[in-house]
């Protein structure tokens, strides 16, 4: 794939191929939706393997799986409150890991990193914004509304506040879905590229091969710098989903 | 009057196990330096000019009002960019009262 003709193909990896052969085709699977088949099965495997010696001592799985889980319910819980936290811990768990396990396997050589797909992180997005919107309603009824008027503002500017704060509120799963998409396949380019540098330069003559080694040695560099991307990624979204579920739980 | 049964100390514990009150300091995101502030600000301010701008032109399509409906939505999504990221470094302003 690297390097076809002599130039440099950054895209071509996040093209969608069917697999499975015909069967694959036929229903339109493709190697995005194996690879988040893939990260469910490695994300519920975990947990299952890890939690089910249930040592009071645990091993190496079982306190991978547990301090997961405590980092997601302490996250939530500083943000939406410890006891209306509770019920939103295990949505943005999934998310959490969903996200952050795909990110990781994109890292992989010869893996699809889905994530990089804007369909695929605006739709993990659009799923926060219809939550945080069915949870305000359901709880604050039509107050829900107050909040795209804040108490006490002049009635003369309700024209300007109201679009500017639905415009800011419809904003929220459009600027989720982009930080991630975006982070990723910037990513991604930019490893394909240098990696690319690596190829075309090694073949140039004698010296190449020298030259070759900065390239690599930035590529190094960037890998070690994704795997802190996906990381960072996949935790901002969970926070700011923590973020967006405090402000629909107490409309402020 | 003197606070004997540590009624200020409760209230503020019962407050914060609730989420009324953010704790300081670890309810934000993570301060990832001045890159990720900028680069954050930068997102927050072309996603709600997205929703602006698509918003105005599908409302034109809709309503045949080209382009007045485009340009009007067009300056709503920046300014509710620029609260975007007024709010971005303003997270404290969560008072009493919806913001």
């Amino acid at each position: 794939m690297a390097a076809e003709g002599k130039t440099i193909d950054a895209l071509g990896q996040f093209e969608l191929k069917t697999v499975l052969g015909p069967i694959g085709e036929a229903v339109g699977f493709t190697q995005s939706s194996a690879h988040m088949l893939l990260a469910v099965g490695i994300i519920i495997g975990t947990i299952m393997i890890g939690m089910s010696r249930r040592a009071v001592v645990p091993g190496r799985l079982q306190s991978l799986t547990e301090s997961l889980y405590e980092f997601i319910a302490d996250l939530v819980g500083n943000q939406v409150g410890q006891h209306e936290g509770r019920r939103f811990v295990p949505f943005v768990f999934a998310l959490f890991t969903f996200i952050l396990v795909g990110n990781l396997l994109g890292l992989l050589p010869y893996a699809f990193t889905f994530t990089s797909h804007i369909a695929v992180t605006f739709t993990l997005a659009f799923i926060v914004f219809v939550l945080i919107t069915v949870v305000a309603f359901a709880l604050h009824g039509k107050k829900f509304f107050g909040y795209f008027f804040p108490e006490g503002a002049p009635i003369w500017l309700a024209p300007i506040i109201i679009p500017v704060e639905v415009i800011s509120y419809l904003s929220r799963p459009v600027s989720l879905a982009i930080r991630l998409f975006a982070n990723m396949t910037a990513g991604h380019v930019l490893l394909k590229v240098f990696a690319t540098f690596v190829v075309l330069l090694g073949g140039l003559g004698a010296v190449g091969p020298f030259i070759a080694i900065l390239p690599l040695a930035t590529n190094v560099a960037i890998v070690g710098f994704e795997i802190l991307v996906a990381l960072l990624q996949a935790y901002v979204f969970a926070i700011l989903t923590s973020i967006y579920l405090h402000d629909a739980v107490h409309l402020h | 009057m003197p606070d004997k049964d540590g009624f200020e100390e409760r209230l503020r514990q019962a407050r914060a196990r609730h989420g009324v009150d953010t704790p300081p300091g670890g309810g934000q995101l993570p301060q990832g330096g001045t890159w990720g502030f900028g680069l954050r600000a930068g997102v927050e301010v072309v996603s709600a000019l997205i929703v602006g701008v698509a918003a105005g032109w599908f409302l034109d399509r809709w309503l045949g009002t080209w382009p007045w409906l485009f340009l009007l939505f067009f300056v709503l999504g920046s300014v509710a960019g620029v609260l975007n990221v007024y709010r971005l470094f303003n997270p404290a302003r969560r008072g009493p009262g919806p913001s």
